[in-house]
């Protein structure tokens, strides 16, 4: 994937690794059946007058070939578990992160920042105007996320993050940025006749621009 | 005298006349009832291909006029595709494709066909329940295509129907009445599924020839078994969560409202509970057929034919607890993710079992490459391709990022249309025989394949790439993201080969139907098979069988040294051993 989209966040790395040896390991797979099978057509295409083997199976191979891919399933499986984690389960301390309100209905993001306080739901809190989310770069960023109607999905390729928003609940999502620059947030989730163009605007820029950016949003919101 | 004669022969053309509605519309008999499940699937797999088609173009030229079809369809829309036009091609083809044609012609006209005729039995256990399987799916296609000529149009929630997109009527067009008749026609034909999965089953235990035992049955019979328990034990479970979602649209209940305490992810979970399952209720049966058509084109015993059996039913078991893998992003406990994980990357074990069974059947065999044949074995090989790129789908992280991505749209049609699909083909090219008593044409079969599997790959493996590249699934307008733009010329390739490949399947259905009048008269077992089918007539009479069949042994004896020729029917004694 990072030789399509270049990652900017600290998921890119671990989650395109997986990529790539998932990629190794089933190409191996892909081209060692697809080669036997056809190596197998040309070699025992019909001869006249000769009869196939009679035979219909054995054991030691059956569990060979049970075996063997049953490991590497199996491990392939707990070697993802810690990139899992890390990316989706475990959020980071609150206290060193930028907690953002992103709320979504049809066809918008909004992006809600708190004020001076540090806290969301309380009355300083700032307002992005629609589809235009800035994030601090090289800071944690955790997002509460929420829908106003339908399911929609969060989901920027650069940042390797997507989750989908519910009506009626929060969930929480994090990343953070290694990269400044625009990107392109787009909704994963069939939401309505107009999710097509449900687009949204993320900017990842030094802590000093943030802050600068929401101060500008803050007065202009007053 | 004369008189009499004329009375007679009114009572003759009396009861002939009752009986040609008895005997092909409102027949009990499983061959008829097979047929017309074939016939009525494949009307809607063409349909739906005719769908996949506006789908595509949309795709490659947006809101682009097309040339008369655009005055044609979408005349109230300034003959262009409208924005809720798109979401409701993207229902009704997977809806229509799934519900209408891969379950219905392979447990409906396959498994009615070939079960009596496979086990040795004179019809299925239930005849009138049979019947009424059948009308019930008729209903259900009515309902589903009035939803095309209802206000706001027909249901546009995608074919999964999320709640709260599917539950209130305000939030897309299709989500009027479309939605309401969508339920409702599934309900029909979740119906249908529930009465032959109970006729298949019974069937398969009581009604099978002496000498039958669990294991001398063909694979095919194998699959459409465990097929039938998957049906029946995961399709209550779409019927009432489809119920739940018509109370909610209709009589006021909030099951999948979060406004009033409801919760969305119920109909996540409940649909995919069933909808799970319902992959391998519709590639189990393309698996069986493809097994028993290796072995017949090899020539020889399918190979570790009990580790096959096992395989179906350890995916049968192992496909009920997997659901969650369509949810690691649906906003569930993300800790869940890690156990459906764990079980996801477990079920691809028994099909790589089997996969690894089938080559090895070929080896050492004598390979016929007939249509049927290479159908197969492109089963076999796109089978691949399907299972491997699901595997970075059951990668959480991984899944992360392709996730509603194009990765997801190419790795199920790599399953459905490169597994299920190829498989229909090689079963419709080999039963065809018995199934009408006249052959297709080898030839054109073969023109048809080779075309269909070049540009089915050229259509489908890019979407791996469009996947990578993070292009969401289901949106009318990919142009609407900088980030796609350098995939535009792919689309416009894809939408290109879609369009040829589409145009090839009028080869299919040519030869199909010319065969049925210009086909070469079909003897009993042209391929020269095993199974019990080919011992009858082709087509076989009312009754099945002339005699009723007894079987001896299993059904892949294939080059065994037994015989002087290189097939031994099921029904064939054994030479009396010494001693005896």
């Amino acid at each position: 994937m990072g030789g399509v989209i270049p990652g900017a966040s600290t998921f890119a790395g671990p989650i395109d690794s997986l990529f790539m040896i998932v990629l190794v390991i089933t190409g191996a797979a892909f081209i060692l059946v697809e080669g036997v099978l056809l190596y197998f057509l040309i070699r025992y295409r019909r001869r006249d007058g000769g009869k196939a083997e009679f035979t219909s199976g054995n054991r030691r191979i059956e569990l060979t070939w049970t075996i063997i891919p049953g490991i590497m399933l199996i491990g392939l499986a707990l070697y993802q578990y810690n990139t899992w984690l890390f990316t989706k389960v475990y959020l980071p301390d609150a206290s060193e992160a930028l907690t953002v309100g992103v709320i979504s209905h049809q066809f918008e993001w909004q992006a809600t920042y708190p004020g001076q306080d540090g806290k969301l739901d309380t009355q300083d809190d700032v307002t992005a105007p629609f589809n235009v989310l800035h994030f601090p770069v090289n800071k944690p960023v955790i997002i509460r996320l929420s829908s106003e109607d339908v399911i929609h999905s969060f989901f920027v390729p650069a940042l390797r993050v997507k989750q989908d928003a519910l009506p009626g609940r929060n969930v929480w999502l994090w990343f953070e940025g290694t990269q400044s620059g625009s990107f392109e947030l787009a909704c994963a989730e069939l939401c309505g006749l107009g999710h097509y163009r449900m687009r949204g605007q993320v900017t990842l820029e030094p802590q000093a621009d943030f802050d600068a950016w929401l101060a500008d949003i803050a007065a202009r919101g007053q | 005298m004369a008189q009499t004669q004329e009375i007679e022969h009114q009572e003759q053309a009396h009861t002939e006349d009752l009986s040609f509605i008895r005997r092909y519309i409102f027949s009990t008999d499983h061959k008829v009832i097979g047929r017309q499940f074939l016939f009525s699937s494949l009307f809607f797999f063409s349909f739906g291909g005719l769908i996949a088609m506006l789908i595509r173009t949309q795709l490659a030229w947006p809101w682009k006029e097309i040339p008369v079809i655009g005055r044609t369809l979408y005349s109230s829309t300034g003959n262009i595709l409208s924005p809720e036009g798109y979401p409701a091609l993207v229902t009704m083809h997977g809806t229509i494709m799934i519900f209408f044609f891969v379950i219905p012609i392979l447990s409906g006209a396959f498994g009615n066909f070939l079960i009596p005729l496979m086990i040795g039995a004179q019809d299925m256990a239930f005849p009138r329940l049979n019947m009424l399987s059948y009308w019930f799916m008729v209903p259900a296609f009515f309902i589903m295509l009035a939803g095309f000529f209802v206000e706001g149009g027909t249901a546009a929630a995608g074919w999964t129907s999320y709640a709260p997109l599917s539950a209130l009527p305000t939030m897309i067009p299709g989500s009027g009445i479309g939605q309401t008749l969508w339920i409702v026609s599934l309900v029909f034909v979740g119906a249908a599924s529930i009465m032959g999965a109970i006729n298949y089953i019974t069937t398969i235990v009581m009604l099978r020839a002496k000498g039958m035992t669990l294991f001398r049955m063909p694979m095919t019979i194998w699959a459409l078994f465990i097929t039938a328990i998957l049906v029946l034990l995961a399709t209550p479970v779409l019927t009432s969560v489809l119920l739940l979602l018509f109370f909610d649209r209709t009589i006021g209940t909030t099951f999948f409202l979060a406004s009033a305490g409801g919760n969305p992810l119920i109909w996540q979970h409940l649909f995919w509970f069933y909808s799970h399952p319902a992959v391998y209720i519709m590639i189990l049966p393309a698996m069986g057929m493809a097994s028993d058509i290796i072995s017949c084109f090899a020539r020889k015993p399918l190979f570790g034919y009990r580790p096959m059996v096992y395989s179906i039913i350890a995916i049968a078991v192992l496909g009920f607890i997997v659901w969650g893998h369509h949810m690691f992003q649906s906003g569930m406990n993300p800790i869940l993710g890690i156990s459906f994980m764990t079980s996801t990357m477990m079920v691809a074990l028994p099909s790589a079992i089997k996969t690894f069974n089938w080559l090895a059947t070929l080896w050492r065999g004598q390979i016929h490459l007939t249509a049927p044949m290479l159908n197969a074995l492109a089963f076999v090989s796109t089978f691949v391709i399907g299972g491997l790129s699901g595997i970075f789908a059951a990668a959480t992280p991984v899944d992360t990022y392709i996730h509603d991505t194009f990765w997801i749209v190419g790795h199920i049609h790599y399953v459905l249309f490169g597994g299920s699909l190829f498989g229909i083909f090689a079963g419709i090219q080999f039963w065809y025989p018995k199934m009408f008593g006249r052959m297709m044409s080898d030839f054109w079969g073969k023109v048809h394949f080779s075309l269909t599997f070049i540009t089915f790959n050229l259509v489908f493996f890019p979407m791996f790439l469009l996947g990578m590249y993070g292009m969401p699934r289901r949106i009318a307008d990919p142009s609407n993201y900088n980030f796609l733009a350098p995939v535009q010329g792919i689309n416009q390739f894809m939408t290109i080969c879609a369009y040829i490949l589409g145009l090839v399947q009028l080869i299919l259905i040519a030869n199909f139907f010319v065969s049925l009048v210009r086909g070469k008269r079909a003897v009993d077992n042209p391929w020269q098979a095993n199974t019990l089918e080919w011992t009858t007539s082709s087509p076989p009479p009312k009754e099945n069988f002339h005699t009723a069949p007894v079987v001896y042994r299993g059904p892949y004896d294939y080059s065994s040294p037994e015989a002087k020729e290189d097939w031994l029917s099921q029904t064939r004694e054994p030479a009396a051993a010494p001693g005896d």
